[in-house]
């Protein structure tokens, strides 16, 4: 008989400071992923999810006409209307949605969505890549046989 | 691999919801709850939730209806007694401009208070460990607290994180924990008791827009309070043929020779004595709130909060090259940014249901591992943790979440140790609040002498940012000069905190 055992694993990817207060994950590769995925795939994961969080946050000339139209409204439209950010924030789940499917599931790792856990580290007992606002963790969770200790 | 073994963990000895005992009891409302819990009920800061998690407020309203309550009855007051007056002798328009300041700033200060200010949520267990490896990467199973200062290279700039005993995490970039809700608040500028909530990244633009649509609110009924007197004055001296404009001209030499006209006017008509309440009560707002807008309009125009500003984060005090890395060195794109910026979401998730299993749990606050079945190797992260939890049971207070502060402010939970926070919070910081009431009702009861003076100190005062240390905030301070001299009491009280 063998006595099986579930490992829950946490890897966290920390925020990147250097170009201010605005939403970006370090692009490093975790060491404890490297026997789990590609490397190029990882990157390739931060990278859009820190463009897309760019996005949300981008000061262009959408988000000063929402701010200006809230500001005459006294900011009463934010309780009718989505904002840009929200908006991003659902092309963001979406996303996640569909690296898990094709990525990180097969491999037994979930990436899961940073808003879930107040956009910081997201913990799963599954696999899961937490994408925290504050750190990207990345959960696995592996079964294995352990022989039993009388044997 | 590395010094960190990821724990195996036993199904078995995982945490699994008990089933009901078949001792039948009372207790069952751990096991069968009545109905699924939201999130906000077991928010472990010190804030207070209402409309099922829709309105987040400070636990102390503060001051709040003070603040509600000198708005309506002085808005009350020219309605009922200046504007027929002025509709009559000037123009209609005065009412509709009157009314719609009232409504903005009605709807901006209830905005201020009631949105959740940036609050950041606690560290969840699995994170808090990962933290603490990564800062004793060594293997060292010292239960030593981890360092409290990280540093960041953010636009060129050194910035210094600091750890926050209370959420278990270093604090982002511009990032304060604020004493006396008991979170960390992104992009803190003060807890304002004014408006009984903190003032931080997601509410700073509402906090604004009320100052400066308040100003603008108080100095129009300054205005048209003493055009009221004047025109009153003017026609009660039976100078039947001035035309409004003279009037105001005339007003200075009118009010000299008229003051005691005026008085005795006050005593025998009792719908001249509320202008002079309105006009009192206006007189010293004005001062003191343009003060604050002014300051504000410096701090957005910088890209600065008040809790930077008072600790001279970026002014290069220490004699080094600082700027401040968050400035776009551009006056209309900062103003832009703070102002008009998109508007971030919330990230306590207040209205969300909790998991079944952790319906008695609070949310992030205590944490459950799993024990460890034999054989298998001790996690690190894991020791680590609970090494963690002890040491910051140990260690001093001093930095960490309940301030110092004056000992008569006594908002501050003198034995509320991180540790303890660490524990089951939600009861010790109910425990913490209730005395934070219990003795902030003795001290935030204006006991005010007048309204006006005590309004004047208390504006002055009272927008004291919360250092990072967090400090807590002075609701009863001495009187100082017009507001935006507030600044040498913040840095006085700052000071004295040191």
């Amino acid at each position: 008989m063998r006595q099986q055992a579930a490992i829950a694993a946490k890897v966290f990817i920390q925020r990147d400071y250097t170009n201010g207060t605005v939403c970006q994950f370090q692009t490093k590769f975790p060491s404890e992923l490297e026997t789990r995925m590609d490397k190029q795939q990882f990157e390739e994961t931060v990278r859009t999810l820190n463009n897309l969080y760019a996005e949300a946050e981008k000061l262009g000339s959408q988000s000063y006409i929402e701010g200006c139209l809230a500001c005459l409204t006294a900011y009463t439209i934010f309780l009718c209307m989505e904002t840009h950010y929200e908006k991003v924030l659902k092309k963001i789940a979406k996303y996640i949605q569909e690296q898990n499917d094709k990525i990180y599931a097969p491999r037994g790792l979930l990436l899961t969505d940073p808003i879930e856990r107040g956009l910081r580290v997201v913990s799963f007992p599954a696999l899961s890549v937490v994408d925290g606002k504050y750190c990207l963790c990345i959960e696995r969770s592996l079964r294995w046989n352990v022989p039993q200790a009388q044997m | 691999m590395k010094n960190c073994e990821y724990q195996q963990i036993d199904p078995q000895a995982l945490p699994t919801p008990t089933p009901p005992p078949h001792h039948g009891g009372d207790g069952d409302r751990r096991e069968e709850p009545r109905r699924p819990r939201r999130k906000w009920e077991v928010f472990p800061g010190k804030n207070r939730f209402c409309c099922d998690g829709r309105v987040v407020m400070a636990r102390q309203s503060g001051v709040l209806p003070l603040t509600l309550g000198l708005i309506l009855v002085t808005s009350g007051l020219f309605f009922i007694f200046d504007c027929p007056f002025l509709v009559k002798h000037l123009t209609r328009c005065i009412p509709v401009i009157g009314g719609g300041l009232f409504v903005f700033v009605v709807i901006t200060l209830l905005q201020t208070s009631f949105t959740d200010p940036g609050i950041l949520p606690r560290a969840t267990p699995d994170e808090a460990a990962d933290i603490e490896k990564q800062i004793d990467n060594t293997g060292n199973t010292s239960y030593r607290p981890p360092p409290r200062t990280k540093e960041v290279l953010i636009n060129q700039q050194v910035v210094k994180l600091k750890y926050c005993f209370t959420c278990k995490m270093f604090r982002p970039p511009r990032t304060s924990h604020c004493s006396l809700c008991d979170n960390c608040v992104e992009r803190f500028d003060h807890h304002c008791p004014w408006v009984g909530n903190c003032v931080g990244k997601r509410n700073y633009r509402f906090f604004y827009t009320f100052i400066v649509s308040l100003s603008f609110l108080t100095a129009f009924i300054f205005g048209c309070v003493t055009t009221h007197l004047a025109l009153s004055a003017c026609s009660c001296s039976a100078s039947q043929g001035l035309k409004v404009g003279k009037a105001w001209c005339l007003l200075c030499r009118r009010v000299q020779a008229d003051i005691l006209f005026i008085k005795n006017m006050l005593k025998n008509s009792w719908a001249l004595g509320n202008p002079v309440l309105e006009l009192v009560i206006c007189f010293f707002s004005v001062w003191s709130i343009l003060g604050l807008s002014g300051f504000h309009t410096y701090l957005v125009a910088s890209n600065l909060t008040t809790n930077e500003d008072i600790k001279g984060s970026w002014s290069g005090k220490s004699g080094e090259d600082v700027t401040n890395p968050y400035s776009h060195r551009n006056i209309f794109i900062n103003c832009c940014s703070v102002l008009c910026g998109p508007m971030p979401p919330s990230l306590i998730d207040r209205r969300g249901f909790l998991p079944a299993d952790e319906s008695s749990q609070t949310a992030g606050a205590d944490i459950e591992l799993p024990t460890v079945a034999t054989k298998s190797e001790i996690n690190v992260c894991t020791q680590g943790t609970k090494g963690l939890l002890e040491s910051a049971t140990r260690s001093p207070l001093l930095s960490t979440s309940c301030p110092q502060g004056k000992p008569q402010t006594a908002h501050t939970c003198p034995d509320s140790s991180p540790a303890m926070n660490s524990d089951p919070s939600p009861e010790l910081s109910t425990s913490c609040g209730a005395r934070h009431i219990a003795s902030s009702q003795g001290d935030t009861s204006p006991p005010r002498h007048t309204k006006t003076r005590s309004k004047k100190s208390k504006r002055a005062a009272l927008h004291i940012p919360n250092p990072a240390f967090d400090v807590p905030v002075s609701p009863t301070s001495p009187d100082t000069g017009p507001s935006s001299k507030a600044r040498d009491h913040k840095s006085a009280s700052f000071a004295s905190l040191h």
